[in-house]
Formats: structure tokens, C-alpha cells, sequence
């Protein structure tokens, strides 16, 4: 892969919380517009790198990062990043579904009206999310309603839609299927597939599976580190490392 | 052998119903029907209506009116929530999402300490120092910057002598602000961290999480907060006898010295010196009753209709 082609990449990453090193010397390449997935036992360190790429941990006292994460040509951990613009850069989907306490068309719209959309171009967008979101058509004649009357799905997919509203470079996603049931996995699954077509994408999920139906690349990692890297179908057909396989044939985990 | 008893179950299960039972229904029932039969003469004399509405309270010639009571019991309880309900949000938003961790703690007790002073010191220091700066200086001050605006001019009117309703409702207000405080904020630590991070992850400011998120995720316990703060107001009498000014009628302007339900009971009680009179007082002290209860329901009410709305 040439250079132009990678989206984020993290050099030497050591993150702390406090005094525990939960990240050990990472180093990850995400390339543009491809699904990369994070797998590994609990307590890996898999959504913790997931949230250093938009510095989430800031919003908590005592994290610390050590090394650089390349994201548009600057070290995003840079202490004069501006991160409400990085934020809105690489957007994240978390595990449970975080609809804001307002009607449907207000969480999507949140995100754009913070950036100052209105009037007809923001109704535009919103329903341009939400059709990609594959939601339009559930909620088209009820956007006025409350968020929280949506069932876990479709709220994790207006999440999605919000996400993508302000058209973030990449997005991550944190376990976004772990609370759903299998109906509703398999159509954000497809949505996964279908908006790599636009925008980067970091998943962590603990269901192998998915990684190997909906990823480009997987990244395991194990105990703070990462073991391996490379192309979906290698990682699951013939990893380099003897703990990668392990894992993959579900030895331990 | 150790067997487990049936019984003790079945025997704790009655003996904690019943105590729940009776501190929760029965105990407030019996006082009710006590203050409803002390009453009895007052109810026969003046009825519901005429003793609700009437404004004379007269012990010399027997002629008793609740009105001015009342309304001094709602309206200096309204301006107290008035004023402290921003200021206990504020502390609230910056106890939980501003406070480095250090600062938070001390911030806390001593808002704690706050409640912790009893109600005969406040009552003190206001009559003492409060009333004195606001006779001297704040009352002055506010007749000329807002006296000359229409309607609000007029609460301002008057002769300022710092015993009035403005000085009661500001104590008041400071005696309120540590429990609604800790309502609000124990409703904003409710908010679960991944809804604030989501919206952080959309490219909100603090300040915009706060308002967008935090404030309306917990609209139903910031209700439930003033509402059961308005409970405390309302029932504060020592504080308030020293402030009031103890005139039994209704205050036509903030600066206007009134009287409280609390307070004329404080006071009357042991000057009641014919039958009537004091079953004026029971009854008085009813309406007290009934004033609190409707407050109660009204704000589980809202509590209620606030959650639904989010939660289906």
C-alpha cells in the first residue's frame, strides 16, 4: 500500500491510565476507506486504542499518551490539537445506542447545527443520513417523536446517521452489535460494508465472525499489545503468529 | 442443625410492612384528623371559602381570614426557588462536570456545611446584618435601577426597611440552595458517561453537552429537586419570623414586611387565649397541611410526566 493511502496511523503508542500502561509500543497503519477490525480477549486494549484515535480519554483526569497517532498530516496528540474539530473529523458509534434525549430529527441534526447548518441544507443532510443509515423509511413519518421511542436497532442506527451526519473522515465504532439482537447485527453489518464507500472505519468487536464478514484488515491484540496486522483473509486463514491462531481457532479468549 | 425458619421471614416481612405502613400513611392520616377536629370551631364559624379568602385577622374582635398567610407562605416560598434554583444548578454543573477532583470534594462539604447551620442563626444574621445592607444599600439600589420600569417597578415600591419579603425570600433561598444542590447534581451524576461522550464525539464544547444532554437527560430530577425544596421552604418558620416583619396582609410589593403560616402560629399560639381563636390557629396550621400535600402531588406529577415524555 502506497502512503497517500493511509488514513490514521499510530506510531509507538504507550497509553496510561494513571500509573497502568494499558497500551505497549503500538503501531497500526488504517487505510482510507477500508474496514479495519481491533480483536482480542476482554481487557486487551482494544477500545482503549480505539479511543485514544479521537482522544476520548481526555475527557477523564490521569490518561496519558506517549507516541504519535498521524491523522491528516499532524500528530493528533499534539497538545494544541483542536479536538472539537478532530471529534467531528473521526466520529464514534459506541456499544450501547446513545440516542440524546430529543426528537429523532434533533439527534441528527445535533451534530450539524453545531457546526451551524440550517434551515432547508440541514433538512437536506438529515434526511441524506438517515437514508444512508438505511433508516429513512422507519422513521420518515415520525421524525418529530422522541429518539427513545425507536427500538435498540434503529436507535443504534440513528446513532450511525448522527454519526455520519457531519461526514467524518473516518468512523469508530465500539462493539455497535454487541447489545443487539441478530436481525438488527446483520443490518448494521450491511451498513458497515456500505459506508466504507465514504468514510474510513475502526471497529472493535469481540465476535470474530463479524470481523471476518465485514473487515479488510484485523489487527489482534493481546495484553496492551498488538500481535499481528494484516489482511482479514491472511489473519483467518494463515496467521504469522502462534497466539493469533490460537485465538482465531478459539483455543483461548 | 441450623434450620431456617419460615417464620422469621414471614414475621419480618409483617413487622417492617407495618412500621412502612403507618410512618407513611397512617401517622400523617391521624395528625390530619387531629388538626381537622382542633378546627372544628374555626370550620363551623367561617366555613371553607370565607376563611380562605378573607384578609382580616383580627383576634380582638374574633374575625380570622387565612389570605394573608397563604399568600405570604407561596409567595416568599416562589421567590425563593426563584432565586435559588440557578444558583444550585450552577453549583451542580460545576460539582460534576467543571471541579478538578481536588477542588470538588471541598466544594461539596461546604455546601453541605451550608445546611448544617440551624435556622435560628440564619434567622439571626439576617435580621441582624442582611437587613441592615439590604435596607441600606440593595433595596435603594434596586428601586432606582428598576423602579422606573413599568409592572417590575412596582414590586420595588415602598419604603425599604429590610424586613420584608425580598430579605425572607433571599434567606430562604440560601437555606434551600444545599439540598436542591445535592438533588441536582446526584440526577446529573445519572447521566451515563457514553451519552456525554457521544456528543463530545459529534464536536460539542462542554458547554454544549451540558446544555444539550445533561440538562435535559435530567429535566424530570431538576423538577423533582425545586419541587421538593419548595416542601422545605414552605414549612421554615424560625428564619422567618425574625425576617418577616410579622404584619398579617398581603404584601403589595417586595419591600412590604408580611407574614407566613409558619410564622403567625409561632407567634400566636401561646397568646390564643379564646376558643376560637385557637382553633383558628388548627385550622391555620391545616391549610398548612393541605398546601404541602398538594405541592407534593403536583410535583411527583410532573416528575412523572417528564419522565414519560423521554422514556417510553
Amino acid at each position: 500500500m502506497q502512503e497517500r493511502n493511509i488514513e490514521i496511523e499510530v506510531r509507538n503508542l504507550n497509553f496510561y491510565y494513571g500509573k497502568e500502561k494499558a497500551l505497549k509500543n503500538i503501531n497500526l497503519k488504517v487505510f482510507k476507506k477500508k474496514v479495519t477490525a481491533l480483536i482480542g480477549p476482554s481487557g486487551c486494549g482494544k477500545t482503549t486504542l480505539l479511543r485514544c484515535l479521537n482522544r476520548m480519554h481526555d475527557l477523564y483526569v490521569g490518561n496519558k499518551y506517549e507516541g504519535e497517532i498521524i491523522f491528516e498530516g499532524k500528530n493528533i496528540l499534539d497538545k494544541n490539537i483542536d479536538l472539537i474539530d478532530l471529534r467531528s473529523k473521526i466520529g464514534m458509534v459506541f456499544q450501547k445506542p446513545t440516542p440524546f434525549p430529543m426528537s429523532i430529527f434533533d439527534n441528527v441534526a445535533y451534530g450539524l447545527k453545531l457546526k451551524g447548518v440550517k434551515g432547508t441544507e440541514l433538512k437536506d443532510r438529515v434526511e441524506k443520513a438517515l437514508k444512508d443509515a438505511a433508516l429513512w423509511d422507519e422513521v420518515k413519518d415520525r421524525l418529530k417523536e422522541s429518539a427513545f421511542s425507536l427500538s435498540g436497532g434503529q436507535q443504534q442506527r440513528l446513532c450511525i446517521a448522527r454519526a455520519i451526519a457531519v461526514e467524518p473522515k473516518v468512523i469508530l465504532f465500539d462493539e455497535p452489535t454487541s447489545a443487539l439482537d441478530p436481525i438488527s447485527t446483520a443490518k448494521i453489518e450491511d451498513l458497515i460494508v456500505q459506508l466504507k464507500l465514504k468514510v474510513t472505519i475502526v471497529i472493535v468487536t469481540h465476535n470474530m465472525q463479524q470481523a471476518a464478514r465485514i473487515s479488510d484488515y484485523t489487527a489482534f491484540m493481546y495484553l496492551g499489545e498488538l500481535i499481528e496486522v494484516g489482511p482479514t483473509e491472511k489473519i483467518f486463514t494463515n496467521p504469522e503468529k502462534k497466539l493469533t491462531e490460537d485465538y482465531i481457532t478459539g483455543r483461548f479468549g | 442443625m441450623f434450620q431456617k425458619s419460615p417464620y422469621i421471614e414471614t414475621f419480618t416481612r409483617y413487622f417492617l410492612g407495618f412500621w412502612a405502613v403507618f410512618t407513611g400513611f397512617i401517622f400523617p392520616l391521624i395528625i390530619f384528623l387531629i388538626l381537622f377536629y382542633e378546627s372544628r370551631l374555626a370550620i363551623q364559624k367561617f366555613g371553607f371559602l370565607q376563611f380562605l379568602t378573607s384578609t382580616s385577622w383580627d383576634p380582638v374582635r374574633e374575625s380570622f381570614g387565612a389570605l394573608p398567610m397563604i399568600a405570604g407562605t407561596l409567595i416568599s416560598t416562589f421567590i425563593a426557588i426563584i432565586i435559588a434554583a440557578p444558583i444550585s444548578i450552577g453549583i451542580a454543573i460545576f460539582i460534576t462536570e467543571l471541579a478538578p477532583s481536588w477542588l470538588k470534594g471541598f466544594v461539596i462539604t461546604c455546601v453541605e456545611l451550608l445546611a448544617a447551620i440551624p435556622s435560628i442563626i440564619y434567622g439571626m444574621w439576617g435580621f441582624l446584618i442582611l437587613a441592615e445592607v439590604m435596607r441600606n444599600k440593595v433595596e435603594p439600589f434596586l428601586q432606582t435601577v428598576l423602579g422606573p420600569i413599568p409592572l417590575i417597578g412596582k414590586l420595588f415600591s415602598g419604603v425599604p426597611t429590610g424586613v420584608d419579603v425580598l430579605t425572607t425570600s433571599l434567606v430562604l433561598s440560601i437555606m434551600i440552595i444545599p439540598f436542591m444542590a445535592s438533588v441536582v447534581k446526584d440526577a446529573f451524576n445519572l447521566v451515563p458517561s457514553v451519552m456525554k461522550e457521544s456528543a463530545y464525539g459529534l464536536g460539542a464544547t462542554k458547554w454544549e453537552v451540558i446544555k444539550d444532554v445533561v440538562i435535559p437527560y435530567t429535566a424530570s430530577g431538576i423538577a423533582g429537586g425545586l419541587i421538593l425544596s419548595t416542601g422545605r421552604a414552605l414549612g421554615e418558620t424560625m428564619a422567618v419570623a425574625f425576617l418577616a416583619g410579622n404584619v398579617p396582609q398581603i404584601p403589595k410589593s417586595l419591600l412590604e414586611p408580611f407574614t407566613t403560616i409558619t410564622v403567625a402560629l409561632a407567634n400566636q399560639f401561646t397568646e390564643a387565649d379564646t376558643p376560637l381563636y385557637l382553633s383558628s390557629l388548627f385550622y391555620l396550621s391545616l391549610f398548612l397541611f393541605i398546601i404541602s400535600f398538594i405541592i407534593l402531588i403536583l410535583a411527583k406529577l410532573m416528575v412523572l410526566r417528564l419522565e414519560k415524555r423521554w422514556k417510553k
